[in-house]
């Protein structure tokens, strides 16, 4: 293949890049929103639960604007089908992005009576975006056919990805919290991922099964023994999480922060899964990302921007997580 | 029955309009919290750390708005104009793909240490920060600027098989109209927010605030406008010189001029009439116009009876032209008045303060009414000779683009209400926080957020 060929692979590898970073990132602090406790007595949870992510959520949201950015510039024709199947559950995620980004901020500057019902919508907010982002993926997973079936699957995939930002969000919260919060998030971590284990297990039958193509490829011999590590290696990590959460919270609090990262790898695992059930298509059974790619001009230049840039955004967002390192502390603006 | 096209654009026109209204504040404020970070840091003084204070709380409030309906908007392209992407997208999107990388993640990772990281990092990092965000909007307006002055005069591309292709980044950044529309836009900024803050600090002092830093805050905007004000209608003018160049239609419609004339009249009051292509009722300035635009006094303008079927309406320009414009005059009179006053006399009398708070979102005003009078000035373009607005629009049902359009109308007309009122609740609440002396005599540097503190977490 030529430089000029090789484009497309370059692009569609940044734009999984940054939609992992985004499941991953947004998926905490939505996750956060999931779980968040609705009680009146509930509030200073809230309040520490909320400053858990309070300097993060912004840049975080800012990697779904960069994928879906990726898309618009490296793949249009993909984006423009993809955008137009997906019009009304993108507009809701979007309402839901709204309510929990400002009920963010308006919760702690708004009249202090009104502060629960900020709240309230917080958590109404974060579930709305989790489930029409699982919707849309079960949409895409399917490659938009219409029918029952594939509304079927959409609800299990809305269902799965909400129960995983639970299951993420709680594991943010086992390694940023302390004492009687960090106790209910390590329970919630474990249900949460008891949950996202069904799920997934249901998608990887169902996936198989409706789409003949990734079955083909999945157990394609001689590559299935080596393709089936990546179930392996995600089952394993669910059982192990799951045997530590057991003794958790530990004293000292050693090893608090490692469920987190086997969700992490859990999340790596399955999108890994995800990426080799359809690549090259970019709207799968209907557009491979070279029938979709914008112009090599287009590419190449922002290709340079893409090269310097990245790692310098990786390198100050590693430095913001380092200046909020450590167990959660109010927030304050002084 | 409205049909997709018509509501493709209201909802964009909706989406757009709401959403400028907070980077409009935010670009000009991030860098007058650096100017307030900057001289507590240089002088020590502790009024320039309660400015800071409360105004970095707006500043959180306001870009969390900007950033929720930002992402909205970057769906919107897709969604809606899929001809816009499909026809020029290999033009537009590497310009809003810089935008993410250089200025969105700049802003929304440093906004975390500025806003929470205060005691954490020392303080010249933290002002470090500050600077970080005030220079990704500024660099997030660069890049929107450039691909909107490039929908206005396209350079730097070829057409080939009905569909745009770089040869010239360089000019394509750099188009005929971008470095005016760029620095009008960044002073209407500053406008905006000098307005904005002198208007809050004006609405603390009447509500019996006698501490410095509202007065400290209301001095800085007053000034500000005073010296933004005179220049943005200098560029102002520059501006409408090169849209006269490339948009000669956009200028036609402006001021009314129906049929190709020398010596035209600057009109100040008219009805245009799109029906029989006339005025009604037109009172102007004898051959100003003319003066104005070619600097002759019996100058040419092209009428619109050069392009028939091929400009834009003109009553919304006509009209929304002399709003921004007027809005732009009173602006002059009220900073200039304000700077008099506060040489002659300590305190600012009740009248002016009263006026400042009236003035408050006048910035908003003035702003969307330049952006209405530019953007619609372009149709029937989407991209100027190249794309059509009809042409890009998307072929979803119109019942789902007003579904849509309810959901977002709802969503911004309760949060435009919610934000307002947050703010005066804000202002009202840190009137009543005392600045307690210390014991070096020098006011301590007091919490603006105690109030809050009471009831937990202050996000």
């Amino acid at each position: 293949m030529t430089f000029n060929e090789w484009l497309p692979v370059i692009f569609v590898g940044l734009m999984g890049f940054a939609v992992l970073v985004y499941a991953i990132l947004d998926g905490y602090d939505l996750g956060v929103g999931i779980l968040l406790p609705t009680a009146q007595a509930e509030e200073a949870n809230r309040d520490t639960m909320i400053a858990s992510i309070g300097p993060f959520w912004d840049a975080n949201e800012t990697w779904l604007v960069l994928a879906i950015g990726l898309l618009l510039i490296a793949f249009p024709a993909a984006h423009s089908i993809i955008l137009k199947e997906l019009y009304l559950p993108v507009a809701v995620m979007l309402v839901g992005l709204i309510m929990r980004g400002v009920a963010f901020d308006f919760r702690a500057k708004a009249a202090v009576d009104h502060k629960l019902a900020w709240d309230r919508i917080f958590k109404a907010g974060s579930i709305l975006t989790a489930l029409t982002q699982g919707y849309m993926l079960g949409k895409y997973v399917m490659g938009f056919t219409p029918g029952w079936a594939s509304e079927l699957f959409a609800v299990l995939s809305a269902l799965c990805v909400t129960a995983a930002y639970g299951f993420i969000g709680s594991a943010w919260l086992v390694m940023k919290t302390e004492t009687q919060l960090q106790k209910r998030a390590v329970n919630w971590t474990r249900l949460a991922g008891r949950i996202s284990f069904i799920g997934v297990i249901a998608v990887c039958i169902v996936n198989p099964l409706v789409n003949p193509g990734v079955f083909d490829r999945w157990f394609d011999f001689p590559l299935v023994m080596f393709v089936l590590l990546i179930p392996a290696l995600c089952f394993l990590a669910f059982l192990l999480n799951d045997m530590l959460l057991k003794r958790l919270p530990k004293a000292a609090d050693r090893h608090c922060w490692v469920p987190f990262a086997f969700v992490v790898a859990i999340f790596l695992l399955c999108f890994t899964g995800l990426g080799f059930s359809f690549f090259p298509d970019i709207v799968p059974g209907q557009m491979t990302i070279w029938e979709a790619a914008s112009a090599t001009e287009s590419l190449r230049f922002i290709l340079v921007g893409a090269v310097v840039v990245i790692p310098v955004i990786l390198a100050y967002t590693i430095f913001s997580y380092r200046v909020f390192q450590g167990k959660t502390t109010e927030l304050r603006y002084y | 029955m409205l049909e997709t096209l018509m509501l493709s654009r209201i909802q964009f026109a909706a989406n757009i309009s709401f959403h400028i209204l907070f980077p409009t504040i935010t670009i000009a404020l991030g860098w007058i919290l650096v100017y307030f970070k900057f001289r507590f840091d240089s002088s020590g003084n502790p009024v320039w750390m309660r400015a800071y204070r409360f105004w970095v709380k707006v500043f959180a409030l306001t870009f969390a708005l900007g950033v929720v309906s930002g992402i909205t908007m970057s769906f919107q392209f897709g969604t809606n104009w899929p001809g816009f992407m499909e026809t020029v997208g290999n033009i537009a999107g590497p310009l809003l793909g810089y935008e993410v990388l250089t200025a969105f993640f700049l802003e929304a990772t440093f906004l975390g240490i500025m806003l929470f990281g205060i005691n954490r990092v020392p303080s010249r990092v933290h002002t470090f920060a500050a600077l970080m965000v005030a220079i990704g909007t500024t660099i997030s307006a660069f890049w929107i600027l450039a691909l909107n002055s490039w929908m206005h005069t396209p350079t730097g591309f070829e057409m080939r098989d009905g569909v745009a292709f770089p040869t010239d980044w360089w000019e394509i950044i750099f188009n005929p109209s971008f470095p005016y529309r760029l620095t009008h836009m960044l002073i209407a900024s500053g406008l905006t927010a000098a307005f904005f803050v002198a208007g809050l600090s004006a609405y603390r002092i009447l509500k019996g605030d006698t501490k410095q830093a509202p007065k400290v805050a209301l001095k800085t905007g007053l000034v500000l406008a005073a010296i933004l004000a005179p220049t943005q209608a200098f560029v102002g003018d520059l501006h409408g010189l090169n849209t006269l160049e490339y948009q000669p239609q956009k200028i036609a419609a402006i001021e009314g001029i129906w049929e190709t004339e020398k010596g035209a009249p600057l009109l100040l009051f008219a009805l245009p009439d799109r029906e029989n292509r006339e005025n009604h009722m037109a009172i102007g300035i004898p051959k100003l116009a003319s003066l104005i635009l070619t600097h002759d006094w019996n100058g040419e303008i092209k009428g619109l009876n050069e392009f028939v079927g091929n400009h834009p309406p003109v009553a919304p320009l006509f009209w929304g032209f002399r709003l921004m414009v007027g809005i732009g005059l009173l602006m002059i009179a009220t900073a200039w008045t304000g700077v008099y006053l506060m040489k002659r006399r300590d305190n600012l009398p009740r009248w002016y303060l009263r006026g400042l708070v009236v003035m408050t979102f006048s910035g908003w005003v003035a702003t969307l009414a330049g952006w209405y009078v530019t953007e619609i000035g372009r149709q029937p373009w989407l991209v100027n000779g190249v794309l059509k607005t009809a042409e890009a629009v998307t072929t979803v049902p119109a019942s789902h683009v007003g579904l849509s359009l309810a959901l977002y109308l709802t969503v911004y007309a309760v949060l435009l209400w919610a934000y307002i009122h947050t703010l005066k609740v804000m202002s009202r609440r840190s009137v009543e926080i005392e600045e307690i002396p210390s014991a070096g005599g020098e006011p301590k540097a007091q919490n603006d957020a105690i109030a809050l503190q009471t009831k937990g977490a202050n996000v």
